[in-house]
């Protein structure tokens, strides 16, 4: 399993860089990973908007919730959600709020 | 005599058809993933089991779709096959290519990836095979000087596809090539950042024949058809029958029996053709499409997964076709909205619709019921009372 080191932490995450044990979760973890999702620069208000509410979303239902769903409960648009995370919401957002990896489809 | 490494896949070399393990151990002389590939396949033969790992998530920047991770579950085995990502590289309209254009897409394959490719399955794109995590943003960035971009991925709007049309066939009711062309250029958001409940696949066909199988492929499927009747040339019909027999191979295979031989003369009742191709694809010299062309639009087609295969069915029995394609998009963004206001993660088109019913679905994207809508006679009459309506019957 690889692993990173994060402000002198040392986390367990799987090939694509997901937490591997969801409750080492902490806000350290999120500002330190920013820079590797592209995200120059600390984490603004708008982006724990978003990381929150991905991780509450996470707690009751146990899935990420579908994007159209982000966009509307929090009014951004998908040009904003990119400019905040530009890897995307599957892959930015929910890696830094430390949700487990979305079952993509090919 | 050594023992061969690949017993298993070596019987797929035997015999005289094309093989994918020649073409795999031709790249395999070359590049260490492609060895490895080998090596992996014949393992999973072996263990009768992939040996991929399900999904992984993986991308460029500013990009949601159009890269799909994979990993190998054996990297100790196969360790140049540890992550072995996929690109999709959207395909030219109609898949014309000069070779110029080829060659540039596979020196920037051999540059970053496995050198394996495969064009083209029915999602269209040029699929880039095998490559790792260190190489896709740098591959990107020279897929796009050399002015390719990526398709779509995931939950988008998949990379819209035509047959090749006008281009190169005869039968073209509607200008395929430039529908994709247009549809593709309009709709870039949704192709490259996925926001839908799953994912939507718009194919164009521009005769009845439906070369690029739009009916069973896409959920929004464009199929090019004519209004009036079909075209006849009775000097030519028989000179056909010198060499056919009309009634056997054509009137009898009809369908809808729309026609009739007396050995002089061709007979076609045109209201009763369903535009099955049959007897033109025969007698090509013979019988032409109508004049007045346009399109069937027809939704919710789909391949088995999750829920069974659907085949779409015409929700608008003919339309014109002319750029901007305004009424087109118009109508396809009505459709999407109300499947992403309603669908289900993982729902498609054709489910939907199917879960909530036609008439819910006709009344929110304000389309008329109409007769050929019916799937088969005496199914689906598609005669709809809400209970308002019958509240006022009452009163």
């Amino acid at each position: 399993m690889p692993q990173i080191e994060l402000a002198g932490k040392i986390y367990e995450v799987d090939e694509d860089g997901f937490l591997q044990e969801l409750d080492k979760w902490s806000e350290e973890f999120a500002n330190a990973y920013a820079h590797a999702e592209e995200i120059e620069g600390d984490l603004t208000e708008e982006h724990w908007k978003v990381i929150n509410y991905l991780r509450n979303y996470f707690q009751q239902f146990g899935i990420a919730p579908m994007i159209r769903k982000i966009c509307k409960d929090l009014k951004i648009d998908m040009k904003k959600l990119y400019e905040l995370f530009p890897t995307g919401p599957a892959k930015g957002a929910c890696k830094l709020a430390g949700l487990s990896k979305p079952t993509g489809c090919v | 005599m050594s023992k061969p490494e690949t017993p298993l896949l070596d019987e797929l070399e035997k015999g005289r058809w094309p093989s994918f393990v020649k073409d795999l151990k031709q790249a395999a002389k070359k590049n260490p993933m492609a060895r490895d590939l080998i090596h992996q396949l014949e393992l999973s033969y072996k263990d009768r089991i992939g040996h991929w790992k399900h999904g992984g998530i993986v991308g460029v920047k500013g990009y949601g779709a159009g890269v799909i991770g994979r990993y190998s579950d054996r990297p100790d085995l196969f360790p140049n096959v540890q992550a072995f990502h996929t690109l999709r590289v959207n395909h030219p309209t109609g898949w014309f290519y000069k070779t110029d254009a080829l060659r540039k897409l596979c020196d920037v394959w051999d540059k970053h990836g496995s050198g394996l490719t495969n064009m083209h399955g029915s999602t269209g794109d040029a699929i880039l095979l095998g490559t790792t995590t260190d190489h896709l943003q740098p591959c990107f960035n020279d897929l796009s000087d050399a002015g390719f971009d990526l398709g779509g991925s995931g939950s988008a709007l998949r990379t819209p596809s035509a047959c090749v049309g006008p281009a190169r066939c005869e039968w073209a009711c509607i200008d395929s090539l430039d529908i994709c062309y247009n549809i593709t250029m309009t709709y870039q958001d949704q192709i490259h950042r996925p926001m839908f409940p799953y994912k939507f696949k718009i194919k164009v066909s521009a005769c009845p024949n439906d070369c690029v199988a739009s009916i069973a492929r896409s959920d929004f499927s464009i199929i090019g058809t004519w209004k009036d009747d079909i075209q006849v040339d009775q000097k030519e019909v028989l000179a056909y029958a010198s060499s056919i027999n009309i009634q056997k191979e054509v009137c009898d295979l009809c369908p809808t029996r729309c026609m009739e031989w007396n050995g002089k003369e061709l007979k076609i009742y045109n209201d009763d053709c369903t535009r099955c191709m049959h007897c033109i694809n025969l007698m090509p010299k013979a019988l032409r499409p109508g004049k007045e062309k346009g399109a069937s639009i027809l939704v919710g087609g789909k391949a088995p997964i999750v829920k069974g295969a659907l085949l779409s069915w015409v929700v608008v029995p003919f339309i014109k076709l002319e750029p901007p394609y305004d009424e087109l998009k118009n109508l396809i963004e009505r459709i999407q909205d109300w499947w992403d206001e309603n669908g289900k993660s993982r729902e498609r088109l054709g489910e939907l619709i199917t879960r909530l019913g036609m008439r819910v679905f006709l009344k929110a994207v304000g389309l008329p019921a109409v007769p050929q809508m019916v799937k088969a006679p005496r199914t689906n009459p598609y005669v709809f009372f809400w209970p308002e309506d019958i509240q006022k019957e009452v009163k």
